[in-house]
């Protein structure tokens, strides 16, 4: 991906590759470490600008950590609600017809043919 | 004229084979909107044969006759036949607004629920994350598109396979694939041979958003292996259902992954054409149903005196 492709995407889409780092992370990052995470060729102010963006919105906390700041997402009160959400869609088990979710139920058969694709990769 | 109306509930049973092939010499979302026109058709001209023998078999009863403004006896087959048939076609249409009703109404709670939670929240973009334990993604529909992804999925993933699950579900959203889904649906509860076909449509609508995605990462092999490492990551969790499927079958995530890795190749005109099968036994179905509605209309009119023989 180029730098130019990268800067023209939709700034939500940014911001939602932004905020998915910082979940995956677990722990606070500097928008240093997000960059690297992001694997694209945003610019590190470009990060550091979505990420003042984020916190406007109070969908991230930061701290202080060195000379900046470090960004972690906000688990809030909503955070409850929405494993609720989560829980009730669990409920119903063909929940994939309105919702059409990624990856569905294996068989024995279907996992050791996605090991033995995933392995034949990384050789 | 029985005889025409039976062949709507006939043919539904070769939808299953038809419609396999369909998505095999088809690109997806080509497939999908051929699979999906067919079984609603398929599902209609089902629901009209079934309809004419349900008020055949009410005719016959001398009440209705009465209030129907019939003068004449109608013309049918012996009522051994048509009585049957007529209780039989009650109880299969009766059960398929049953169960078609019990899961619109649950389908539309879940999704209640799911967008007013999803709405309550600032969202970073289109994107949700749910602080879950269990690897989870799907395509929230409605106004806006919302993604929603558990921090489990997010983990079990790397950059570059974030970024294809994220083009895979926004290319979901995008063709509005719900419609599709919700059509399979409608379908599967009419006919019972058009339940594996729905199968086929979730297929096709997730090789759609496959390809979809791999043309804005431009790398077919990315999301190949990120719905292979996702599956895998959702897989060591113990499955939530019963695996009935032996594992000599392979299940749609393979099927997916197999196709992402393959090079797309041009398909053949002779190919494609064995595509249309669906098309054609669709078409015959609808003018079979059609045909046999239309003179049962005209045997009622008969019956009321309004035409003649």
């Amino acid at each position: 991906m180029t730098d130019a492709r990268d800067e023209r995407r939709p700034a939500g889409e940014l911001e939602a590759a932004v905020m998915a780092v910082l979940w995956a992370a677990g722990s606070p990052l500097t928008p240093g470490r997000v960059q690297t995470g992001l694997d694209s060729g945003l610019a590190r102010t470009t990060v550091a600008t979505i990420l003042i963006r984020l916190h406007e919105k109070g969908l991230v906390s930061r701290e202080r950590h060195g000379r900046g700041y470090a960004y972690f997402p906000v688990q809030d009160a909503p955070g409850l609600t929405a494993r609720r959400m989560h829980t009730e869609l669990d409920r119903d088990t063909d929940r994939e017809t309105v919702l059409a979710r990624f990856v569905a139920q294996l068989n024995p058969g279907d996992e050791k043919l996605l090991r033995r694709l995933l392995e034949g990769d990384e050789r | 004229m029985t005889a025409l109306l039976l062949v709507p509930l006939i043919l539904p049973f070769l939808a299953p084979t038809l419609a396999r092939r369909t998505l095999d010499r088809l690109a997806p979302a080509t497939a999908l909107w051929v699979l999906t026109a067919s079984v609603l058709a398929l599902a209609g001209a089902c629901v009209a044969a079934l309809g004419a023998m349900v008020l055949t078999g009410l005719l016959k009863l001398p009440a209705l006759a009465t209030l129907g403004e019939l003068v004449h006896p109608l013309r049918a087959p012996s009522d051994y036949l048509v009585v049957p048939a007529a209780v039989a076609a009650t109880g299969v249409l009766t059960l398929s607004v049953w169960t078609l009703g019990r899961s619109a109404f649950v389908q539309a709670r879940a999704f209640r629920t799911a967008r007013t939670q999803a709405d309550r929240r600032p969202a970073a973009g289109d994107l949700c994350v749910v602080d879950s334990p269990h690897p989870d993604a799907y395509a929230l529909p409605g106004r806006p598109h919302r993604i929603v992804v558990t921090t489990a999925m997010l983990r079990s993933l790397g950059p570059a396979e974030r970024e294809a699950l994220f083009a895979h579900e926004r290319a979901h959203n995008r063709a509005g694939h719900h419609y599709f889904l919700a059509a399979a649906e409608i379908a599967a509860h009419c006919h019972p041979a058009l339940r594996p076909t729905r199968d086929t449509i979730r297929l096709a609508a997730e090789r759609a958003a496959d390809e979809a995605a791999a043309e804005v990462t431009g790398d077919r092999r990315l999301i190949a292996i990120a719905i292979a490492r996702a599956a895998l990551a959702g897989h060591t969790s113990p499955p939530v259902r019963p695996d009935f499927a032996p594992a000599a079958t392979t299940g749609p995530v393979p099927q997916r992954v197999t196709a992402l890795l393959a090079p797309s190749s041009g398909r053949s005109r002779a190919r494609r054409r064995t595509a249309f099968l669906l098309v054609a036994c669709t078409v015959l179905s609808v003018a079979a149903g059609t045909v046999g509605v239309v003179d049962f209309h005209h045997e009622v009119e008969i019956a009321q005196g309004e035409e003649s023989p």
